[in-house]
Order: C-alpha cells, then sequence, then structure tokens
C-alpha cells in the first residue's frame, strides 16, 4: 500500500466523515437500539443470569459484549444505504473516473463506518460499565477491536451489495434476511447453551456466535479459550472475504 | 484525441431461455482531433452514453480498441482518467455537501495539493458564473448553478479533453443558453478538446464544428452541420402560386430543379441543392412562364432532416419510440434493469 493509496484513502474519510459530523444525531440514533436493549432488556436478565452456564454474575458483563457486536452488525450492514444515495447522485461514478484508486474509495468509507462505530461501542461500554458491567480493560479493548473487525466485514458487504442492487428496496428486504438469523443463532441476548441440542448445533455453524463468545471471554479477560481463537479466526476470515467482495465491486463496472 | 475502432458493448437481458444478447453499441469508429468539439448526436438508447462511458475507461468494451489522449481505455486506464474531464449527466456532487469542499476534495483524488484545488476551484467558480456559492449545498442551487458545478468538477485538474454527457438536459432555455456560453468558452478560453452527447438538434447545431451522429449502436453519419444538411437534405423550397391554374405548370418548372415536388392546393415544394444558387434562376424561369406568386420560402435543413434521411425516422420519433419501449433499450444513459454489461465481468 503507498502513501499515495493512504492519502486517498483520506481524502474520502475526511468527506464522508465531514457529511456524518454535519450530522452527528445519526452516531447517536445508531446506538439507541444496543442502548435500549441494556436498559430495558438488561434488567430481564438479572434474576436468571446466574443460572447461564459459565456466565459471570452480572447481568451487564454478559449482555453488553453481545450488544457489541450487534451494535458491529446492524450498525454496519446499513452503511450500504448512503452509498446508493451517492450513487443516485452520481457520486460514485465522478470518484471512479478519477485515477484514485478504486479499493481507496472503499476503503476510506470503511474507515467511516469504523470510525463511527467506535464512538458508538465507547458509548455503549461506558453506559455498561455505569450500569454495572465489569471486566478487564485488555479484554474490552480486545472485544471492541474484534467489534470493529466484524463491523468493518458488515460495512464492505453492506456497501458491496448497494452497488449491486443500487436500490433501497431491495437492500431492506435481504438485509433483514440475513439479520434475523444471525441474531437469533447467535446468543446475543441469551446463551445458545440454554436452549436444545440441534439448536446449539445449529449455532456452531453460524459465525457470529463465536465471535460473540469470544468477546464475553475476552471480557472476563478469559483470553486463551477456544471460543477466543475461533472468534477472532471467523472475525478475521470474513473482514478479508468482504473488503475484497467490496473490493471487486468497486472496481468493476457497472458500479 | 480520441481514436476508437469498432467499439463494441453487448449486455444481456432476461435469464436461462430468456436470455437475450443486446447490442448496446455495435462496432463504432470515432476520431476527434485536438481543439475539436464534437458532438455526439443521437436518439435515447442509441449508444451515445455507452460510448462515452467506455472512453472515459468507466465500462470496459466488450470488444474493440480506443485510445484517449493517447492512452488505451483498457490497458492504461489510470493514465486516460488523469488525462480527461468528465461531466456526467446525472452529476457529481453530494445535495448535501458544500459546493467548495466537493470540488477541493474531488481535485485532491487528482492528486493535487488542498491549496491549489482551493485555488483553482475559487477561479472556476468566477469563471463559470458561482461566486459567492462556495458555501452553498447542490440542494439548495438552481438546475443551472448544479450543472455548472459539474462542470468546474469536471475541469478542477484542467484537462485538455472534456467529456460532457448531455450537459443541459433538464435544463430550461435561458439556463441552456447559459451553459452553452460557457461550453463554448471551454474551448475559446482554455483550448479544450470537447466531446459532447446530446440528443438535442440545436445543441449539437450551435456547440459542435462536427457531428458524429449514432443510431441503435452504428455510426450512421460524421460531418460538419453544414455539410451533413447540404450533402443529405437540400434546402426546402415552398412556392405560393397566385394563381390556381398554374400550379401544375409551377411544379413542372420547379421539378427541373428539385425531388420530389409536391403540391397542396396553392403551395408547392421541393427540396433542392443550394437554394441560394439556384433561386434566382427559377424566379426567371417562372416570371418567363408568366406564374406569379404570393410568397417564397426557404427552408434550411435541420439536423432532424439529416436524421431522417439517414435513418428513415425522424428523431424525434426515434425519441418517442424509445420512450415508450418500443426501440432499442436505453443503452444510452444505462443498461436497461436486470441487463448484464459484458464489460462488467472483466
Amino acid at each position: 500500500m503507498s502513501v499515495t493509496f493512504w492519502r486517498e484513502c483520506w481524502i474520502v474519510f475526511r468527506r464522508q466523515i465531514r457529511m456524518n459530523l454535519r450530522n452527528p444525531a445519526w452516531v447517536l440514533i445508531g446506538v439507541m437500539q444496543p442502548v435500549l436493549y441494556l436498559v430495558l432488556f438488561g434488567p430481564l436478565l438479572k434474576p436468571i443470569v446466574e443460572s447461564f452456564p459459565g456466565a459471570p454474575d452480572n447481568e451487564f458483563t454478559f449482555l453488553v459484549p453481545g450488544l457489541l457486536v450487534q451494535l458491529g452488525m446492524f450498525g454496519a450492514f446499513f452503511a450500504g444505504f448512503g452509498l446508493i444515495a451517492e450513487w443516485r447522485e452520481g457520486v460514485i461514478e465522478a470518484e471512479r473516473v478519477t485515477p484514485a484508486s478504486r479499493t481507496a474509495l472503499l476503503v476510506g468509507r470503511l474507515m467511516r463506518d469504523l470510525a463511527q462505530l467506535l464512538v458508538q461501542a465507547l458509548i455503549l461500554v461506558g453506559l455498561g460499565y455505569w450500569m454495572g458491567m465489569r471486566g478487564s480493560v485488555g479484554g474490552i479493548v480486545f472485544g471492541i477491536s474484534l467489534t470493529l473487525l466484524i463491523g468493518g466485514a458488515c460495512a464492505a458487504a453492506s456497501n458491496a451489495l448497494a452497488l449491486t442492487t443500487k436500490s433501497e428496496d431491495v437492500m431492506a428486504p435481504v438485509i433483514n434476511m440475513v439479520m434475523m438469523p444471525v441474531l437469533l443463532l447467535s446468543g446475543i441476548m441469551l446463551p445458545m447453551t440454554l436452549g436444545p441440542d440441534w439448536l446449539k448445533r445449529a449455532s456452531d455453524f453460524m459465525p457470529f456466535r463465536w465471535i460473540v463468545d469470544a468477546v464475553r471471554d475476552g471480557f472476563v479477560g478469559d483470553l486463551g479459550t477456544s471460543h477466543l481463537a475461533w472468534g477472532t479466526g471467523w472475525a478475521l476470515a470474513l473482514f478479508v472475504v468482504a473488503v475484497w467482495w467490496g473490493t471487486a465491486v468497486f472496481r468493476k463496472e457497472n458500479a | 484525441m480520441i481514436h476508437a475502432r469498432g467499439l463494441v458493448q453487448t449486455f444481456h437481458t432476461g435469464q436461462g431461455k430468456k436470455k437475450q444478447a443486446v447490442h448496446a453499441v455495435n462496432g463504432v469508429d470515432i476520431d476527434v482531433e485536438e481543439g475539436e468539439v464534437v458532438g455526439f448526436l443521437g436518439p435515447n438508447g442509441a449508444g451515445k452514453t455507452t460510448t462515452l462511458r467506455m472512453l472515459t475507461t468507466l465500462l470496459k468494451p466488450t470488444a474493440g480498441t480506443a485510445t484517449v489522449a493517447g492512452y488505451d481505455v483498457v490497458k492504461e486506464s489510470e493514465q486516460v482518467r488523469r488525462s480527461i474531464g468528465y461531466v456526467s449527466q446525472v452529476g457529481s456532487t453530494f445535495s448535501g455537501a458544500y459546493a467548495g469542499d466537493e470540488v477541493v476534495d474531488h481535485g485532491m483524488l487528482y492528486g493535487m495539493s488542498r491549496s491549489l484545488a482551493v485555488k483553482r476551484g475559487e477561479a472556476l467558480f468566477e469563471q463559470l458564473d458561482l461566486d459567492g456559492l462556495w458555501r452553498r449545498m447542490p440542494k439548495n442551487m438552481s438546475g443551472g448553478q448544479k450543472r455548472r458545478l459539474d462542470i468546474v468538477m469536471g475541469l478542477i485538474h484542467e484537462p485538455t479533453l472534456v467529456f460532457l454527457d448531455e450537459p443541459t438536459t433538464g435544463l430550461d432555455p435561458q439556463a441552456r443558453a447559459n451553459l452553452w456560453d460557457h461550453i463554448e468558452g471551454l474551448r475559446s478560453r482554455r483550448g479544450a478538446t470537447v466531446f459532447l452527447t446530446t440528443h438535442y438538434l440545436d445543441e449539437a447545431d450551435a456547440l459542435a464544428d462536427r457531428i458524429v451522429i449514432i443510431d441503435k449502436g452504428t455510426i450512421v453519419a460524421s460531418d460538419t452541420s453544414d455539410n451533413l444538411k447540404a450533402n443529405v437534405s437540400g434546402d426546402l423550397v415552398d412556392l405560393e402560386v397566385a394563381d390556381p391554374e398554374l400550379v401544375a405548370l409551377a411544379a413542372e418548372k420547379l421539378g427541373g430543379i428539385a425531388d420530389k415536388v409536391t403540391v397542396t392546393d396553392r403551395h408547392v415544394s421541393g427540396r433542392v441543392q443550394r437554394a441560394g444558387k439556384v433561386i434566382p434562376g427559377l424566379m426567371r424561369d417562372l416570371e418567363s412562364g408568366g406564374i406569379s406568386l404570393d410568397a417564397i420560402e426557404v427552408h434550411r435543413p435541420t439536423l432532424d432532416d439529416v436524421f431522417l434521411s439517414l435513418t428513415g425516422r425522424s428523431l424525434r420519433d426515434a425519441e418517442d419510440a424509445a420512450e415508450a419501449g418500443t426501440d432499442q433499450p436505453d443503452s444510452g444513459d444505462s443498461a436497461p434493469e436486470g441487463a448484464v454489461l459484458e464489460g462488467a465481468k472483466r
């Protein structure tokens, strides 16, 4: 990666973040869903969290890692909607006819998504800590890093999907169709170990479950577990595949 | 500046057994010399924008070759992009961003420093009558201002070759006339070579040194507006004969110099080559035959007449057919919904 490439990424990132800062309310709107889960769903877990196998004794220490992954997935998966608006106004085509690297056009946008996600994650963790969540500093940093990785993967996939479909009407049901089983099988709200064997086995094939488990283990300071290795592996793999897909779509026509 | 040979762009519509190949552009040859203003004229769906997108490296040709500013559009696409300015018909700026920021960021993507991009951007704003709009969002600009802002975006890196894709579509007559002045200024003030697509006959007539006409993905003519009109159509002469009894005789006299003479009531009309030269002789001939006229009118042929004679249909009819979907799919602006461009697969 040359200096020119990173300079182009920075130009795209700065342009995108400038537009975001013009409407900072969206950052807060994006974090509202996990915050609502934290405030309104967290207390429901209090009486039962002790019954979760291997779960911490605090409901927020259990819930926040899951909500972080949810934030990474849901927030980033909607990034493509903004890209469709830009495409419709000719911005993407105008950028693609400059000598700038087409990969930089995607990476600059991913940097914007990750910066936004980082702010939201810090708000969520800070609020969780205020409500009683506890965890190791290193584990929390690891958890946020994994969230950024999976958020980057989802944002790249969303951008690729956006430039492929070029339609919000197509994007929305596709995202819903993908997200619903992901949400139900990844153990974000309740551990999959509570379910019957067939459901546990089904969730073994859901990469996001491993990532949620890895973030949970990280938060409580268990940094040597197989969950952590699998979760990190899946997050990296999904990130690489999604960025490759997004770059391929940005490179090819008829983007 | 532009040399294209046998450019082809094929896309597919439908799926499975219904899959069908459509040649949006089918063997286009184009040559544009330095300093020329070339109008690329054709109805919607003729293949104008598809051709332009291939020349600007936005779309890889299915077949054929093209060099733009001395670089191959496929093998040296980055150098092509560095050398050209492109003004798309759909715009180039985000409606919710400040105009000045958009221009500066765009310039910086060409490798310019921020200060240079600001300096050039401010100069272009002044040249294109956008003074005071640096901190205005495109959503708060008029249609003409937005199009001029798009031109600023296309010129920020000072290209010597500028592609304009239907630059005045959707503008009111006053804004169009204003934009024409600025487009003319691209060559007169900046010495740029301009390649513009349009489906407006008057626009091609007013702006272009040479007009290339495309229909159904194929070039059907390429010449100056005057030569196209003179070679293909001739001037329409309409005689209004004073005495109805002498209409047949007037038609006979006009028939000596015109093709396909038609008679309607007291009107006798036909097309002649170079009316200015032959009408004095015709007048003498009519006078010697005792035929007096109430009126005589000469209509210079329009580009629509040229298009009609080349393709057998009027440009306006072709537009209507394209819009009604009874003609070739609209490959001009973009491939139809669900179509797969072959270049996209590469």
